[in-house]
Parts: C-alpha cells; structure tokens; sequence
C-alpha cells in the first residue's frame, strides 16, 4: 500500500473520532476540545468527554481495531473470505458466559470476566471438537468445528433464556447487540493491553500468514509447521476477539467486512493487510458508535445493528466486483 | 543428493502401505525423474519428504542429514519444493508470490536484504517471467502460473529442487519450456528430483529414472534402461511399444489402441 493511502486512513480515525468527541447531546467545539480533554475550561463539557466520551471513543477504536485483526488474521490462515471470529464459536461463548453471569445477577464488573471465560471455553471447545475429527491444524475441520460450538452456543443461549426473568432477558439481549457505551478506564487500560500484544503478535506473523495462505502443502515446503502455525493464529486471534466481546458485546460484521474493505483497497500481503484491518475497524466502529448515538436521540441504537449497516453495503459492493 | 533408503509410508486408517520400501538417490547436479501409474506413490514420496505424511520407518536424507531431523526452514532453505496443487485463497502479485520464496530465509523477524532481492531477481529472470511482477496470480495463464511457482522455488536458492507434476495441463512449448529450464538448473549444480506423467520427455531430459509401481521400485536406471516396453508394459497395464526420438534418439513410449474385456491387446 501505498504512503498516502495509509495517511488516509489514520486521517479518517482520528478525524471521525475528534467528531465522535465533540458531538452529542452537549456539542463541544472542536476548538474546546484539547482543552476538555486536559479538563480545563467548561467543567461540564470536561466532565462529559473525560468521563463518557473519550472512553466511548477509546473503547470503540480498541475493539474496531482487535476485531479487524482477528478476522484478517483468519480468513488469511483458514483461507476462507467468510472466516471470521465470531463464525468460530467465540461470540456464542462469550454470549453464554454474559447469560449464564446476568441470569446470577453478577453485576457489570463480572459480566466481561464471565464473557471472556465463555468465549475461551468455546474456542477450547472448537479445538478438541476439530482434534476428535482427527483435523487439529485443518482449516476445514477447524471453521466446522467452529460452527458447531456456535450452534451449541446459541442452543444454550435459548435454553438459558426461556425461563428467565424478563428484566434478565432485556440485559443479555442488550449486551449481545453490542455497546461501548458502559466502558470505564480501568476496562480500557486491560483492553489496550491485550489487544496490543495479541494484536501486535499477529501483525508479526503476518509473513507466516501469507504461507498459510498458499495452502497446507506449498506452505510446508516453505518450512511452516502448518498445524502449529494455523492453531497458533486460531488461538491468539480468537484470544483478541474474546476480549473485544468481555468488553462491548457483540459487534458484528466488523471482523467479516473490515479485511474485505482493506483488501479492496489493493492490499494483499498479511502485514499491511493487519494493520490496514485494525485502522479501518476502529474507524468503522468509532463511526457506527457515532451514529448509533445521533441518528435517534436520545435513544441509541445497538451498536452491532449499525456495524452490520455500515457493513452490508461495502460487502455488496465487494461481492458486485466478484461476479 | 537426496537419498531415500527403505522408505515405507502408511496414511492414516489406511489398510495398505502407501510406499513400501523404495530406495533411490537424486543425485546433485542431475535430473531424476520418478514415473509411474496414477496411485503408484509417487507423490506421496514428495509429501513424505516435506513431512506432510511420516515416516513409518526408512530414511530421507540430504547430503547425509537426515531430513526428518532438520527444522521446517533449515530444510526448506535446502529443499525447495513445488507441490502438485496450490491455490491461492487471496489472489497476489506475482512479485509478492515469488517474495514468498525467501520465507525459509527471513522468517518472520528479518526484513529482506540486498541478498533477498538478488535472488528474487535471478529467480525471476530463470524462470522466465520477467515483466509478470504486476500481474495477479489468478490472471495468469496455466503455462505462466508453473513458470511463476518455478521462480519462487528458485527464489529458496536451495541445494535441491523437488517438483511434482510442474507440467500439468500445460501444451508441449510450454512443457518444452519448463523441462529445458529445470535441465538448466540441474547443470548449474542442483539436485533436481521430479514426478511426472510426461515418460518421453522425462526420457529425453532425466539423468536418472525411478519407475514406481504399486509404492515399490519397479526398475531404476538411465532412461535407455528403464524405458522398455516389456518394462513398462505390465506396470501400466497398457500395450506399448518403445521406439526412439528422431531428433536425439532417446526412448520414446507410443500406447497402442485396442484392447479386449480379456485385457489384451486385438491381434495380439
């Protein structure tokens, strides 16, 4: 990819993010906002972006980024364009551990732990479902694998809620439709670190990505431990979307749409194509969360609705240069 | 040289062996060519090789090192393999495709160096497709999508170069083409080991021939001597004559027609 196009794109998050911060209910100029974000000047609008905005903002460009990482890094690993990783078992997990954790009345601070924990026991799941049909490293066997603890996922999912209170109904419907709304700076602080690390971990086997690519036997040749190598990047890529879920629910769409975008654009090795994937989903979850936030005020809407609008048309777009 | 000796593969939940006791060299500096009949394990002897299928017991061993006991890329930097099938799940540029070939080398922390760039280069010009870098992988021909897996092989500058099948589905001058260049790299001092279909030209190019048959060395010799109809004849269970190329006078296989239900040959 080119410089400017990269330019680009760190033009347009920051860009969209400042509007995320300075519209709302209470506009703040954008000439006021370096100064609310210091929290000087207008204590309320310092209050308002300290304490509601820019964790939003923050949360939201986390979870965009980790999200368009994790589906690149598998779509590029499982060679599937539909590879993503709530198609693996992880968003049903993690929804599970939320119903399981609103359903015992745990609270907000608890619900992320149970979400992740959710979310890790149905990618362990998926291997040992995939390492039973006898396919531990096969992408095939891996994405069905994958399927089929989503589908037990949901079953539980239905049978959790069928008796459930109504008000425990409402919570769990609310957090599977995704939100960054309730992020606090401590939450933020755990998110950034992991998807950091786990993020940055898939960005540097980005080059083993591209040999994976070329399918199990080339890659062998190439001296890749294929099994190895695609479990590895299952795992940590199923890692980073769990800790996007244990923080904002379900956003959907993001790990699907955002590496076809990127890919669009004439990006085509794993490197570039990760990082383009993180860019464009922070911009496009930033966006959506903006939106969600001023089309129907003072409701909001979910924010995985508004992903998965924003979404759809780009993919049509995509599919209609395909045929 | 790439030496296998007493090699016996068995895939998983199979009731037979798939290779059962085949022993040949590919020598450096040489072109060996494995033939056979469709399922006689020829291929597999490549996926054994890049240890796709193990070992269920027999020796694979390059210039005396055993290969099973060498790492992904140290044997991938000596070996450089071009698989029966590929196909890409994200088509790229040539250019990056034949970058991929430096992989063994760089690994996932070094950045490509002046000497990556030098055999991409060199790579790319052997192969012939200079002027294909900008294209994408899936609007190549057949004919230029071999000679595109070629140089990426080549880009490993490995000792020894592996090929199963290189020239599949393609007509005969690119088939001449592809032949002509791996005889090139076996004079320039690789060890070239090949499994193929083409028994004429592999007779007019190979310096050694491994006939296999039901996953066991038939016969193994130059191509004057494996290349004989009372050879040939019952592996592949087809009416054959040999006769000889009129240009050099190498072996060359004609199959005849007819053929009764009794498996026979019409007036014969």
């Amino acid at each position: 990819m080119r410089a400017g196009r990269w330019l680009l794109l760190v033009v347009a998050l920051i860009a969209v993010s400042l509007v995320a911060i300075a519209v709302g209910t209470i506009s703040i100029p954008i000439s006021g906002l370096w100064d609310a974000v210091r929290g000087a000047g207008d204590p309320l609008s310092a209050t308002v972006v300290r304490t509601l905005r820019l964790p939003r903002v923050v949360a939201a460009i986390l979870v965009g980024s980790g999200l368009g990482v994790s589906g690149a890094a598998l779509q590029g690993t499982l060679r599937n364009p539909l590879a993503e990783p709530y198609l693996l078992g992880v968003s049903g997990g993690a929804a599970v551990g939320a119903v399981v954790a609103t359903a015992l009345g745990l609270g907000v601070v608890l619900l992320p732990l149970a979400a992740f924990a959710g979310a890790i026991v149905a990618v362990v799941a998926a291997f040992v479902v995939a390492r039973a049909a006898g396919g531990r490293g096969d992408p095939r066997v891996l994405l069905m694998a994958g399927v089929v603890v989503g589908a037990f996922a949901n079953a539980a999912i239905m049978v959790l809620l069928a008796n459930a209170e109504p008000n425990v109904v409402r919570n769990a419907l609310w957090w599977m439709m995704g939100s960054v709304g309730d992020a606090t700076w401590p939450q933020i602080g755990v998110l950034a670190l992991y998807i950091g690390v786990a993020g940055g971990a898939l960005v540097l086997f980005g080059r083993e990505i591209d040999v994976l690519a070329l399918g199990a036997d080339a890659a062998a040749g190439l001296g890749v431990d294929v099994d190895r190598a695609t479990r590895r990047v299952f795992l940590v890529a199923s890692l980073v979307a769990a800790a996007t879920v244990a923080a904002a629910g379900l956003v959907g769409f993001v790990g699907l749409v955002v590496p076809h975008i990127v890919r669009a654009t004439g990006v085509r090795r794993h490197r570039p194509l990760l990082i383009g994937s993180a860019l464009t989903g922070a911009t496009l979850v930033v966006l959506a969360d903006l939106l969600g936030r001023i089309l129907m005020p003072p409701a909001e809407l979910p924010l995985g609705a508004v992903t998965a609008l924003i979404g759809v048309p780009f993919f049509l777009a995509k599919l209609r240069r395909l045929t | 040289m790439i030496a296998f000796r007493d090699v016996v593969v068995r895939y998983p939940g199979a009731a037979a062996d798939a290779v059962r006791g085949v022993s040949f060299d590919a020598a450096t500096a040489g072109l060996t060519a494995v033939v056979g009949p469709n399922g006689s394990g020829k291929s597999t002897l490549v996926r054994a090789l890049i240890g796709r299928v193990p070992l269920a017991s027999g020796t694979i061993a390059l210039d005396d090192v055993l290969v099973g006991g060498l790492s992904g890329d140290e044997r991938a930097r000596r070996i450089a393999v071009v698989s029966q099938r590929e196909d890409l799940a994200f088509p790229t540029l040539v250019s990056e495709y034949v970058a991929l070939g430096r992989f063994p080398h760089l690994g996932v922390w070094h950045a490509a160096g002046p000497e990556d760039r030098r055999a991409i280069a060199d790579a790319t010009a052997s192969a012939g497709v200079t002027g294909l870098d900008e294209r994408r992988i899936d609007t190549l021909s057949g004919g230029e999508w071999q000679r595109v897996r070629l140089a990426r092989a080549l880009a490993q500058s490995a000792e020894a170069l592996v090929l199963d099948e290189p020239t599949a589905f393609l007509d005969v001058a690119h088939e001449m083409a592809v032949f002509e260049l791996l005889h090139r790299v076996a004079r320039s001092g690789q060890a070239v080991l090949l499994v193929s279909h083409q028994l004429n030209l592999v007779a007019r190019f190979a310096d050694h021939l491994v006939l296999l048959h039901r996953g066991a060395v038939a016969a193994a010799g130059l191509p004057d001597e494996v290349m004989r109809a009372e050879i040939l004849e019952p592996v592949y269970e087809w009416p054959l004559v040999v006769t000889r190329d009129p240009a050099v006078g190498a072996p060359a296989l004609v199959p005849l027609r007819g053929r009764t239900s009794a498996g026979r040959p019409n007036g014969q």
